[in-house]
């Protein structure tokens, strides 16, 4: 769990361009997110939403700007700074990315093995009950091969939450998965959020997920190259005056270009 | 009373022991409990709970500042411990933000070991499975097989409906790519055989006998032999991690539903490369060996031209042949079995690396056997 109190952000980014090869993606991104808050980033496909993500976790590296995790700058740090930044965050990634050669509760007990001193007993206990809290503790001997997506999801997020860091990223929760396996993912994004304070950074578009769990959200678009929205989603939805957001939020198709 | 503290200081959990008045054993815990800090309290607090077995044991959080998931953990342990009858262990003091979280955990229900022991598996049932496996994979070996062969057929039949573009993409990367290493590799496979004939033969002054030697062995044997090898690390690697891939990616499946034969498409390709580069490389090896030979005796006193008249005088075209014959059968065997242990690829991260090993270690067993039959053939057939 993250020690910044309530009223401090823990996740600020300040003037980000982000881009490849020289193409600016995205520009002027300035956003935080308050401790405890389901913070969604939502936006159609291409808009930039998972690169966005990946500048914040650090995994890619900002032409321009900072990402304060904890008021810590990721894009700076280096070394032991940069690893005490990181275990403050979890990442689920949209595949799951759980290791393959490992099963549930070795993969949720890697980031204990290298990270803390604690004995064998102790290591496995922490890895079940982090598989007891997404509902896998029967399934803590299988394989990921064995799991259906949904359950590798919230395998995933067990194993972000094995060092208890008070923010988790999750890259398309609801992506791959059915009506029901989705919501229920929600709800347990939800529960956690509740019983644990966690602070979820959220990449989707799923509208669904986005009323169900968004307290807050911003809206990228590939158009402005940046964040055109930003709020709770359900007023966006109703008042906001920008036809773009507008669009997305209705479900309208782009118009057709007529052939001349 | 003992005290163990974690480093670092700011990050102290800290554990003290004692004893109440009604004759408890009493375990305060105190300062930050998470998973970085809690090794060596977690250890001394399960060892006093074990030595106090017929006592009851209270657990004190009142002092702690900070609790995450490990904290919880640790308590959660310390409850499940077996107890007396008379030997109750109770917990007081937790802050309600951290019992929220305790409470989502039944003590008793983390009994059990968390892992299942492996099946035991016995030898007698091992062994038919490992039988069984060897059946599947015999059937596979021919399966595939025929499905080349048949592809094959249909290509040499139909050359109109083969993916030349492939082919050539494919001739470039097993052949002209591997230029450089076949050069190297045969050079010093020329040089090492004459320096290490050359040194003894000297004492007999039979150093011009060392063309014939590396000639022979040279354009006979080795030239291919060993470029058939170098490919199989290369372009048989190659070839299973490139359709292992493509398997795990489900391309394999895409093409098979669009109705197009994945053997045709990616097998015969690689395969039609291979015939027609393994042998081009092969002569070109049998050149830079027979050189390299030259060049060493050089420093024996044996002039170039002296050295390739001898070369000219003991190789003639029946042992070019000889080997030569044998290149294209190890092409296809260094794209077949590439393309098989592909094809054989398994799910997982593994997977591809798992199917480049066997092709490379399998390419290369089936191209030394195959080469001694041929070895065995030439000697009946007195070639």
């Amino acid at each position: 769990m993250t020690d910044a109190p309530a009223s401090q952000p823990v996740v600020r980014v300040e003037g980000l361009v982000a881009g490849y090869d020289g193409n600016v993606l995205l520009q002027n991104i300035n956003f935080s997110v308050n401790r405890g808050e389901v913070f969604v980033i939502l936006g159609g496909s291409g808009c930039g939403k998972s690169t966005l993500l990946k500048h914040m976790i650090g995994l890619y590296e900002p032409m321009a700007g900072h990402v304060f995790i904890d008021g810590n700058d990721i894009v700076t740090a280096e070394g032991d700074a940069r690893r005490a930044i990181l275990t403050k965050i979890g990442v689920m990634y949209q595949s799951g990315a759980l290791f393959g050669s490992m099963t549930l509760l070795e993969n949720v007990r890697l980031p204990l093995e290298e990270y803390t001193g604690l004995d064998e007993e102790a290591m496995n206990l922490i890895a079940r009950m982090k598989l007891k809290l997404v509902g896998l503790e029967a399934s803590c001997g299988r394989m990921p091969s064995e799991l259906s997506g949904g359950m590798q999801k919230r395998a995933a997020i067990a194993r972000a939450m094995a060092l208890d860091p008070g923010i988790l990223f999750l890259d398309e929760p609801s992506a791959g998965l059915d009506p029901i396996t989705s919501a229920e993912l929600d709800a347990l994004i939800l529960r956690l959020s509740r019983s644990l304070h966690i602070t979820f950074v959220i990449v989707t578009h799923e509208l669904q997920s986005i009323y169900a769990i968004s307290d807050r959200v911003i809206m990228l678009d590939k158009r402005a190259k940046g964040i055109i929205a930003e709020g709770d989603p359900k007023v966006l939805r109703d008042t906001s005056d920008n036809p773009w957001v507008r669009q997305f939020f209705r479900r309208e198709a782009e118009p057709e270009t007529e052939a001349a | 009373m003992s005290t163990v503290a974690t480093e670092p200081a700011a990050r102290a959990a800290g554990l003290a022991l004692g004893d109440a008045p009604d004759g408890s054993r009493v375990l305060s815990l105190s300062g930050r409990l998470d998973s970085y800090s809690i090794a060596a309290v977690w250890r001394e607090a399960r060892a006093a709970v074990a030595s106090a077995s017929n006592r009851r044991v209270l657990i004190d959080a009142t002092a702690v500042d900070y609790c995450d998931g490990g904290g919880i953990a640790m308590i959660v342990d310390l409850l499940r411990q077996p107890r007396g009858a008379d030997a109750a262990i109770t917990l007081r003091g937790l802050k309600p933000e951290f019992k929220t979280l305790l409470d989502q955990f039944d003590p008793r229900t983390f009994e059990a070991p968390a892992a299942s022991p492996a099946p035991q598996t016995r030898t007698v049932e091992e062994l038919g499975r490992a039988t069984a496996q060897l059946f599947r994979d015999m059937r596979t070996q021919v399966a595939f097989v025929g499905e080349t062969s048949s592809a094959l057929w249909y290509a040499f039949t139909n050359p109109s409906r083969v993916r030349w573009k492939d082919v050539w993409y494919e001739c470039e990367q097993v052949g002209a790519n591997a230029l450089p290493i076949v050069t190297l590799i045969s050079f010093l496979l020329g040089v090492i055989l004459a320096f290490q004939a050359a040194v003894p033969m000297r004492q007999f002054g039979a150093e011009i006998f060392v063309a014939d030697l590396v000639g022979l062995a040279i354009i006979r044997e080795l030239g291919g032999l060993m470029t058939a090898i170098l490919l199989a690390g290369r372009s048989g690697a190659a070839f299973a991690a490139e359709i292992g891939t493509m398997k795990v990616n489900e391309e394999l499946n895409a093409l098979t539903t669009m109705g197009l034969d994945p053997v045709r498409f990616l097998v015969v390709t690689r395969m039609i490369a291979a015939i027609l580069m393994v042998p081009l490389l092969s002569l070109y090896a049998n050149l830079v060996g027979v050189l390299a030979g030259g060049l060493t005796m050089l420093s024996f006193n044996i002039p170039l031209v002296t050295y390739l008249k001898e070369v000219d005088s003991i190789v003639d075209l029946k042992d070019l042949l000889a080997g030569m014959v044998k290149t294209p059968v190890f092409a296809v065997l260094i794209a077949g079995i590439g393309c098989l242990r592909g094809l054989q690829t398994q799910t997982g991260a593994s997977g591809v690396g798992i199917s480049a090993t066997r092709a490379v270690v399998s390419g290369i067993v089936l191209l030394v056997a195959v080469d001694g039959i041929f070895a065995v053939i030439y000697y009946i057939l007195d070639i």
